[in-house]
């Protein structure tokens, strides 16, 4: 990204009293779950974030709140690249879909769904994507056994 | 014998997005998991009218089998084997981009031979995804000599890369600060006779197909996408240049040797299934003219860095030397020991951007590791290209997106 736009970006949201720091080169904004499609919208239109690359979380047992959720975005236009991150309780493990800014926000949310719980809320179709039907838990949680199985044709005896 | 009400034994695993539909003279079929017109696992249910396709649901997952959970159980260099198998058809760039990321959260700044290596190899791994996704797309139009032509090319630069590594397809040939090993005698000037190889063939294949009546009509203008639509359904790679957007990250945001070499970015004008073949079939052009300047260029020296953090002692002093002997034990049972952090690192892979998003929590073993796959993300926009054509569109228009079950479904 160019350093003017760089530093416009951090200092806006900086200013709102988000957490702003660089990482590898790359910024990083930390704020509360309820603020996320604002920032989202402003990185859209304001600083030509148009690429939505990748929703992910990661798991803390112990922290609270326990799953921050993380967002990468990248524009094609200034080529430069964004980390969001927010935190969300295991309680109330929701955050605001992307659907509505980015197509492609669709099939990540759900496979972050699968993978972790998160729910997406205005997401309309969180059906299991890479898991299926019926499949118990969210595998990539840290309190989930690497080992567990979950038949879906009983094993023959 | 009364027969065991499968229904009610075992759910189906699937559940379709629509299950009636709103007209009477509309069916709804389903293709795949398994079917022998698409390449890769994967399931559409489609509503047809006729045969037009009007709505597509498209489901993943089948080849799931859990990489990112069993990455959270091994050491950051075992890990290599696994992320061979994500896009295994150009497995040398997820090689590369996973040691990139690792490296960049130790800091290690790997050496200019090993720098160039990388990117030749890319570049050849670039070709070797283009040939097969080409090849597998044409056949299934029914050019099976155009098929045999480019893997034919294709199987000599899988034993060429075989002398290299010693394997056809999951090379786990990165290694975290360098590579495996050093190129062995004579590699280059093979690798010289293979593009000469490849231009042959590949020239035989632009004259069968580039102007063929009955490829244009089943290619030209249809699964059309435009810019615009790309970007917002997340697509990165060809099917963005298809479009006639100049985007690649060897351009825009240089890494390896990329910003010191000579190179077109080929984009198309329509967005459709033609302008994805024909954006595939320049880029490898433009790969082996990377490749030819890479081998004129290659620097001399080691491959890998000096540093004990990561790279395995010399075999000799192992066997002579305590500290060395120590070093190589810690670093294969605990692993490198990787700073706390957490890092995104993207290459242009042959299907878009490649991703590895990693958190380290300073241990031997990664606290997470993410792979941003370019065929998941585009098996969620997918549906934009095949719906309003036919049913048997369905079969060029999947095989020009170049969905890697293996790297889709993770």
């Amino acid at each position: 990204m160019t350093a003017p736009t760089l530093e416009r970006l951090k200092e806006r949201l900086a200013r709102a009293g988000n957490d702003v720091s660089t990482a590898h080169g790359m910024p990083v904004i930390a704020f509360p779950a309820a603020a996320l499609l604002g920032i989202v919208q402003e990185l859209r239109t304001e600083f030509e974030f148009d690429l939505f690359l990748d929703v992910t979380a990661v798991d803390w047992p112990g922290q609270a709140p326990r799953f921050e959720v993380v967002y990468h975005f990248y524009s094609t236009k200034h080529f430069g690249r964004v980390r969001l991150k927010t935190r969300v309780s295991e309680q109330d493990p929701t955050v605001d879909s992307l659907v509505s800014l980015y197509g492609s926000a669709g099939f990540m949310e759900r496979e972050c769904h699968d993978m972790y719980g998160i729910a997406f809320r205005g997401n309309p179709d969180l059906r299991p994507l890479l898991l299926y039907e019926g499949f118990v838990g969210h595998p990539l949680r840290k309190d989930y056994p690497k080992e567990r199985e979950q038949p879906l044709v009983p094993y023959r005896k | 014998m009364t027969k065991p009400n499968l229904e009610n034994t075992f759910p189906n695993p699937v559940r379709s997005a629509f299950e009636t539909t709103p007209r009477d003279d509309t069916v709804i079929v389903n293709i795949g998991p398994s079917h022998p017109a698409t390449h890769g696992t994967v399931q559409i249910i489609a509503e047809l009218d006729g045969e037009k396709v009007l709505r597509t649901d498209v489901h993943c997952g089948y080849l799931h089998r859990g990489f990112e959970k069993e990455c959270e159980s091994h050491t950051w260099a075992n890990l290599i084997p696994y992320v061979d198998r994500l896009n295994y058809v150009s497995a040398l760039i997820n090689d590369f981009a996973y040691c990139e990321a690792v490296e960049k959260l130790m800091g290690i700044e790997i050496t200019p031979r090993c720098r160039y290596l990388r990117t030749l190899l890319s570049e050849y791994s670039r070709i070797v995804d283009h040939l097969t996704c080409i090849a597998a797309g044409l056949m299934e139009l029914g050019a099976m000599t155009a098929f045999l032509y480019l893997v034919m090319v294709r199987d000599y630069m899988y034993e060429h890369l075989a002398d290299l590594t010693g394997a056809r397809v999951t090379y786990s040939y990165g290694r975290i600060g360098g590579l495996a090993r050093d190129l062995p005698d004579g590699w280059l000037t093979r690798l010289a006779g293979i593009l000469d190889k490849y231009e042959v063939f590949v020239a035989r294949v632009h004259g069968l197909m580039d102007r063929n009546r009955i490829f244009i009509d089943r290619m030209r203008n249809v699964g059309v996408i435009s810019t615009a639509d790309a970007v917002n359904w997340g697509y990165t790679g060809p099917i963005l240049r298809s479009t006639g957007a100049p985007r690649d990250l060897r351009r825009d945001t240089p890494y390896l040797a990329y910003a010191d070499l000579d190179f077109a970015i080929p984009v198309g004008i329509n967005g459709d299934n033609y302008d994805r073949y024909y954006v595939r079939m320049c880029e490898m052009d433009e790969s082996a003219h990377m490749i030819r300047q890479l081998m004129d260029s290659l620097p001399a020296g080691p491959i890998n860095v000096e540093d004990r953090r990561c790279v395995l002692p010399e075999k000799k002093l192992v066997y002579t030397e305590i500290e060395s002997l120590i070093n190589h034990f810690k670093l294969v049972m605990d692993g490198p020991q990787v700073p706390a952090g957490d890092v995104y690192s993207a290459h242009e892979s042959p299907n878009g951007e490649l991703g590895f998003y990693i958190v380290s929590t300073g241990e031997g073993i990664p606290y997470k590791v993410h792979a941003r796959a370019p065929s998941f993300v585009h098996m969620g926009g997918v549906h934009r290209m095949l719906d309003g054509y036919q049913l048997a569109d369905i079969v060029p228009t999947f095989g020009s997106v170049n969905m890697i079950g293996g790297e889709c479904d993770r």
